[in-house]
């Protein structure tokens, strides 16, 4: 057995669920699992980290690390890497994940498989899963070459027990090891929504062109309210400035992977099946019958989206509240 | 200065996927082959940044086979670049394609801005732009939609989670992958396209790079496809009964709720 190092990301103090996936899974694989995690907020989450299976976490606390910059992760990355000589690494395969890892492994000289759907760890061995060609194929990457094999998981692939707050990890405190940046972030520029990301939701409600006009997203907010979902689009509405760039689902926006995806007047063009395709549950509402999405989807209904999405949101609320 | 694009040819995603005997890959016949979407928007703005700086020149560069990548190469030309350069290699993975074009680069020298697109659609995998910015020992920005030069300095906007955008500064030389939202790609005219049928595309040998082979990092295998979905239960009866039907399916069958 060798050690598993996961990439604890958090947003504001609060662990991110797809980051206790991967604390589960590697703590099942009967690894070590150790914890990296950065920012003024790192002290926060390292009680959730270890209740969720890490004997050991790593923190930078520097407040120059509270935002994203590629070249200060890489550098503390690598460090704690070299500190721990892990055999995997685990991240979500997250904007700061998949931007961050490339890099690392290229420092580091070994292989990084993105973008993946199953994990399968087997003491020092890792077999993952991705989709290819935008779901139309699904490979299995096997590692050569690489002295530590680095996996990047989409959200919402693993399942989340309980935390077990019996146990506990051992904080270790690390120096900010990054100097000298040819890269300075000027600003963050907050987005609209408090909501999850699209690539993080558990449940989407996503609008085509079928909600005839951009005032008709409203009854998609009001279902998403009641569900708790985050609000995704066809690149039809992107275009046309109903909607931001932001909740564009398919190719050329966003690749989803909610439990559940509920698709209001979409007619299922290849580009947006691409990007919500791998939804475990696909519902399909549109007054076409003969609508593609149909054929992608698990459950359908045929008729006006603007009058089956209120009594929708009323029948939720009833079940939802019982 | 020089302004380089990195791109990768993709099959289109309308085109039907066949998996190879071996299940290494894909059955390449028949497949329809198209510049990855995300380039378009890289090709284009290296066209606006070179016609602002005046004596600029794109070169657009692709690593793969050459016999079908120099189509790609000849739409980017098309659409304006100005030399392009193909690095005639099978079986290459994220990091030998990274390391191919960051040691081309090098060797042409004057690099300024390299500008990719974010992920290319084929692997989802987004990487090769980070790990050329390593080799290459320079910064990178992924997932820009506006860019700006100054001269010196790049000033990017980086879109994160949530609808949230970072505004990065990088010293050049510095790697941009494209987002969608950058620009307007503009279409190959037909003089463009004329006058890249007559252009000559520098060849390079992967192999004449010296990469060990051991910078294969990565192989897949076992590719299949996605198993056949059941088919759709369509619910009946007027929009309130196939509301509660929907709520009770989603609750007691799928079990999502």
């Amino acid at each position: 057995m060798g050690k598993v190092l996961v990439f604890a990301e958090q947003t504001n103090g609060k662990l991110k669920r797809s980051s206790i996936e991967l604390l589960q899974a590697a703590a099942k694989s009967g690894n070590t699992v150790v914890a990296v995690t950065f920012g003024s907020h790192a002290g926060d989450v390292t009680a959730a980290i270890g209740h969720n299976g890490a004997s050991e976490v790593h923190v930078v606390k520097d407040a120059s690390l509270d935002s994203y910059n590629p070249e200060s992760y890489t550098a503390n990355m690598v460090a704690i890497v070299n500190k721990v000589q892990p055999s995997i690494i685990l991240s979500s395969a997250s904007s700061t994940g998949k931007d961050l890892f490339p890099r690392v492994a290229a420092r580091l000289n070994t292989g990084v498989a993105s973008d993946c759907t199953q994990l399968t760890i087997n003491g020092d061995n890792v077999t993952a899963v991705k989709p290819m060609y935008s779901g139309k194929a699904f490979a299995t990457v096997n590692f050569e070459n690489s002295p530590i094999k680095i996996v990047l998981m989409r959200a919402n692939q693993l399942p989340v027990e309980a935390a077990d707050t019996s146990k506990t990890a051992n904080v270790v405190e690390n120096t900010n090891s990054a100097t000298d940046l040819k890269t300075l972030i000027k600003e963050i520029v907050k987005g609209a929504s408090e909501k999850l990301d699209l690539t993080e939701a558990n449940i989407i409600v996503s609008g085509g062109r079928g909600l005839k006009e951009a005032a008709n997203f409203k009854v998609l907010n009001d279902l998403a309210d009641v569900l708790g979902a985050t609000v995704g689009a066809t690149r039809a509405v992107v275009d046309a400035g109903w909607v931001g760039h932001g909740m564009q689902v398919g190719q050329t926006g966003k690749t989803v992977a909610p439990s559940l995806y509920i698709a209001v007047g979409i007619s299922g063009a290849i580009q947006h099946l691409a990007g919500m395709g791998s939804s475990k549950v696909i519902v399909a509402i549109n007054s076409d019958a003969n609508a593609p999405i149909f054929q992608k989807a698990t459950y359908g209904i045929v008729g006006d989206a603007l009058e089956i999405v209120p009594k929708l949101t009323e029948e939720f609320k009833k079940a939802l509240h019982h | 200065m020089k302004i380089f694009v990195c791109i990768k040819q993709v099959p289109d995603t309308e085109t039907k996927i066949k998996i190879s005997p071996d299940q290494t890959g894909i059955d390449t016949a028949g497949i329809k082959w198209v510049m990855n979407p995300y380039d378009e928007y890289a090709v284009e703005e290296a066209n606006k940044l070179r016609d602002a700086n005046p004596g600029s020149q794109v070169w657009v560069l692709s690593a793969g086979p050459k016999a079908r990548v120099v189509e790609s190469l000849r739409t980017a030309l098309a659409m304006g670049a100005d030399e392009a350069i193909v690095i005639n290699g099978e079986g290459l993975d994220n990091f030998s394609t990274a390391k191919a074009l960051a040691e081309v680069i090098k060797a042409e020298g004057g690099m300024k801005i390299i500008f990719t697109g974010k992920l290319a659609i084929d692997d989802n995998a987004s990487s090769v732009s980070q790990m050329m910015a390593e080799f290459l020992n320079i910064p990178h920005t992924t997932v820009v939609s506006k860019f700006a030069f100054n001269g010196e300095n790049v000033t990017v906007e980086r879109d994160v989670e949530g609808g949230a955008k970072e505004v990065v500064q990088m010293m050049t030389p510095a790697v941009v992958g494209a987002n969608k939202g950058l620009n307007m790609p503009r279409y190959a005219s037909l003089p463009g396209i004329m006058k890249a049928k007559k252009k000559v595309i520098k060849e390079i040998e992967f192999a004449s790079l010296n990469i060990p082979a051991t910078d294969i990092k990565v192989k897949y295998s076992g590719m299949t496809l996605p198993a056949e979905k059941p088919a759709v239960k369509m619910l009946s009866g007027d929009s309130s009964a196939q509301a509660a039907e929907l709520v009770k399916l989603l609750r007691d069958e799928a079990k999502v709720l």
